[in-house]
């Protein structure tokens, strides 16, 4: 829906006021609540607390989510300026993080697919910041080829009976509600027997486990389903045809990672090239002593100049109403390998400070860029891998035949 | 493709539409086999002229419709698609943005309308030994009465045998690898002193070595200051590899298109090759690098569009980007290919030749590696 200029001159001063009333100075430029801070023991101040409740209340939390189900009921023109007032007054928005998946995949997914009830439900409290989601997709043994998972839902006549284990499932240890993919038909084809399933996490058939990554921090946990129980009506979308609701999320879920290095918002970080200087020095005509290392640092940046230009031109095409192919997964893949060359080359431009751990010794930049460089291994493999990316590029946008992926 | 006006997209539409139907790579083809000197057909200009393409980026008082940089790529896509051949990139867009950059008004009332309908073909002489290097200039200019006399040598001269006016740096100061003491001169192809020599190139397109002899330049020829040729002469570069950019984009994406379709037909093993990942992963990543080269060339020509700061970072990412997508592109489309790749029958090989003369035109991916580096000062 296009908005006049003089509706959206109202609406920021509506806003603009609406912000001044309930914005706690106290939290300026205090960023987003952790994952996972509604967990017993991670401390959120009073003001944090209100905030959260005054923009849950007001559905701005999740501002183009339909009023009727808690959210703000607000076009795209109108989210957009809502965003600038409150980048314009230092405030950001704690709901998408304190819901962990909640915001950015299975809320848009069960808005797609969700019956009435369902949605009354679910949204409003993933609106209010009381609801934590988690994913339960992967399994040991199901990682790229996704659609050969095994965790079973039997039809227990009122009730479904889930078995199994799901792995990778991001803050499944504060989440309250997991959005799985079960197997509910064995006879079928992989893909024509699986549905996806809400399953409530606070229950005890569930447990998790969280999983220490090579970085040194936890974002992932093991979440094990022995006889938990979902309700008949905690089916999303047909039975047995998950597979259209899953590929769905991964799709909003792709939406939000294709920022690549550098094209976020946000402070911008020191250039990398500026970085090597300080390390390596530089010779008599001003350019990095190192010429090899120079001539791979350059190609990095401009790699990274492309991708923003890129993003860039499919917001404005996108504008333009023309027809923009293909973007989620090129711009993955783009992002993935901007990212992982700067980590590396940062790892080798800091040399034997780019190996610290822990302690004394390292600095704190130098320390972060090292668990950086290890935590964006995870970037070429999360979210469909590299290679599942291209795969769905030579055959979704190429139109070239499958026939070596079976299933 | 950015979001275009309608004028634009009447300009790429009719661009496309031509070269398909009037200049297709036959035509290139035909042309190359029957050896014509000029390395273009009389017919293909004409037409170009017609189609008011030779005043793309000239400003309407001197007979031009000032579209701008953004549309002229538009063009230029097409024809490097189609691997049409014409003086169109050398005259009309290196040719006529010397005179924009640096002519004075007199200058450019007596040569820009000529640019436009066609009866002056203008190009820029630069190089004089194998590696790009414009502040490398050696050709001497020394005064004499109220002009200048030239003596040295030019190298691979674009269109340098169909040109009727040459933009000739020399050195007028200082030594070569100096930038300041060049300046830029005017010199009419059929002047005293000027003889030109065809090249036969790997792309069989238009280019000549061209020496001057004791050349005598009138003073009212000198295009900008004198000794201050390097600044308005790097102007003009950055908008020579931005235009470029978009030929390389056009000749890589059809060499990409021709790619693809043959592995959506080709069958090996009782299958059609495209189905096996080993290619089909290569396809989605050449694909993927085709969309980031096309931001960064639609980028450097809008910064010109629009004079900003960031022009020549632009152009030299534009630049490196097209050619190293490119030169993979074209290596690909002859492997994926096979053996008929490897025929001359079949055209493949035409756009691997073509490919590397534009990679090494106005400085190749090394150079603007380089470039880039230095403009963000490392």
């Amino acid at each position: 829906m296009a908005d006049s200029n003089a509706d959206l001159d109202a609406f920021r001063a509506e806003a603009r006021t609406w912000l001044e009333d309930n914005f706690p100075a106290s939290l300026k430029d205090k960023g987003l609540a952790p994952w996972g801070a509604r967990q017993e023991g991670v401390h959120v101040d009073d003001d944090a607390r209100a905030w959260q409740a005054s923009l849950g209340a007001k559905g701005w939390g999740t501002p183009t989510w339909p009023a009727e189900y808690g959210g703000g009921g607000l076009t795209n023109q109108q989210a957009r300026v809502l965003q600038e007032e409150m980048a314009r007054i230092g405030a950001s928005n704690p709901i998408p993080a304190v819901a962990i998946m909640g915001v950015t995949m299975v809320g848009p997914t069960i808005l797609d697919y969700g019956t009435k009830e369902q949605k009354q439900r679910h949204i409003p409290p993933i609106c209010r910041g009381e609801i934590a989601w988690c994913i339960g997709y992967s399994e040991p043994n199901s990682g790229s080829d996704l659609a050969s998972l095994s965790t079973r839902a039997e039809d227990k006549g009122d009730y479904w009976l889930i078995n199994g284990q799901k792995v990778w499932t991001s803050g499944a240890n504060a989440a309250d509600w997991c959005g799985a993919l079960v197997r509910t038909d064995t006879s079928k084809p992989k893909r024509e027997g699986i549905s996806f399933m809400m399953v409530s996490m606070k229950q005890s058939g569930v447990t998790t486990r969280p999983i220490q990554l090579i970085s040194g921090s936890s974002p992932f946990c093991e979440t094990f389903f022995n006889d938990a129980r979902a309700e008949k009506n905690d089916l999303l979308g047909p039975l047995n045809e998950g597979w259209s609701v899953g590929k769905r999320l991964l799709q909003h879920e792709r939406a939000s990672q294709t920022g690549g290095r550098g094209s976020g918002s946000g402070p911008a970080p020191k250039p990398i090239h500026e970085i090597a200087k300080t390390y390596v020095g530089t010779d008599e005509q001003g350019r990095l002593a190192d010429l090899d290392l120079r001539g791979r640092i350059v190609e990095q940046v401009m790699a990274a100049a492309a991708h923003t230009l890129t993003t860039r031109r499919i917001a404005a095409e996108a504008k333009g109403n023309v027809q923009v192919s293909a973007a989620q997964s090129i711009m993955k893949n783009s992002a993935t390998i901007v990212g992982q060359l700067h980590a590396e080359l940062m790892i080798e431009i800091m040399g034997n400070q780019g190996l610290g751990w822990e302690g004394e010794g390292f600095s704190k930049s130098e320390i972060d860029a090292t668990r950086a460089w290890l935590g964006g291994k995870a970037q070429s493999i999360y979210g469909g891998s590299y290679e599942i990316q291209n795969n769905i590029i030579s055959k979704n946008i190429l139109g070239l035949p499958e026939t070596t992926q079976k299933g | 493709m950015a979001a275009l006006t309608e004028e634009q997209s009447m300009i790429r539409d009719q661009a496309q539409n031509w070269t398909s139907s009037e200049s297709p790579v036959k035509k290139f083809r035909d042309m190359r086999d029957g050896n014509v000197e000029a390395a273009f057909l009389p017919e293909t200009w004409q037409s170009m002229i017609e189609m008011g393409w030779t005043g793309i980026i000239v400003p309407e008082a001197y007979g031009g419709s000032d579209l701008g940089y953004l549309t002229f790529g538009l063009i230029l896509e097409e024809t490097g698609r189609n691997l049409t051949a014409s003086p169109l990139f050398a005259s009309a867009l290196v040719g006529a943005s010397a005179f924009t950059i640096a002519g004075n008004e007199e200058q450019k009332q007596g040569w820009l309308p000529r640019i436009v309908d066609g009866s002056t073909i203008a190009t820029l002489a630069l190089e004089e030994g194998p590696r790009h290097g414009p502040e490398q200039v050696a050709l001497k200019a020394e005064k004499s009465g109220n002009g200048y006399t030239l003596n040295g040598s030019k190298t691979f001269v674009m269109e340098g045998m169909a040109a009727t006016a040459l933009i000739v740096p020399a050195r007028t100061s200082g030594k070569p690898g100096d930038q300041t003491g060049i300046t830029l001169f005017i010199v009419p192809a059929d002047t005293g002193g000027v003889s030109r020599h065809r090249l036969q190139t790997v792309d069989s397109r238009g280019f000549a070595n061209i020496d001057f002899a004791n050349v005598e330049v009138p003073a009212e020829n000198i295009l900008g200051e004198v000794d201050a040729g390097y600044g308005p002469l790097t102007q003009l570069l950055d908008r020579a590899r931005a235009g470029m950019g978009a030929e390389m984009l056009g000749t890589a994406n059809q060499a990409f298109d021709m790619t693809l379709e043959y592995l959506k037909t080709r069958k090996q093993f009782g299958q059609i090759i495209g189905g096996f990942q080993a290619l089909g992963h290569r396809a989605a990543q050449l694909f993927t690098k085709k969309e980031l080269v096309r931001s960064c060339v639609e980028a450097a020509l809008t910064a010109i569009d629009e004079d900003a700061d960031n022009t020549q970072e632009l152009a030299s990412l534009s630049k490196a980007k097209a050619g190293e997508f490119m030169h993979q592109m074209s290596n690909e489309l002859i492997q994926m290919h096979g053996g008929i790749g490897m025929t001359d029958e079949f055209d493949a090989g035409l756009y691997l030749k073509r490919a590397r003369v534009l990679e090494n035109a106005f400085g190749n991916q090394a150079y603007h590696r380089d470039r880039y580096a230095r403009i963000l000062g490392f």
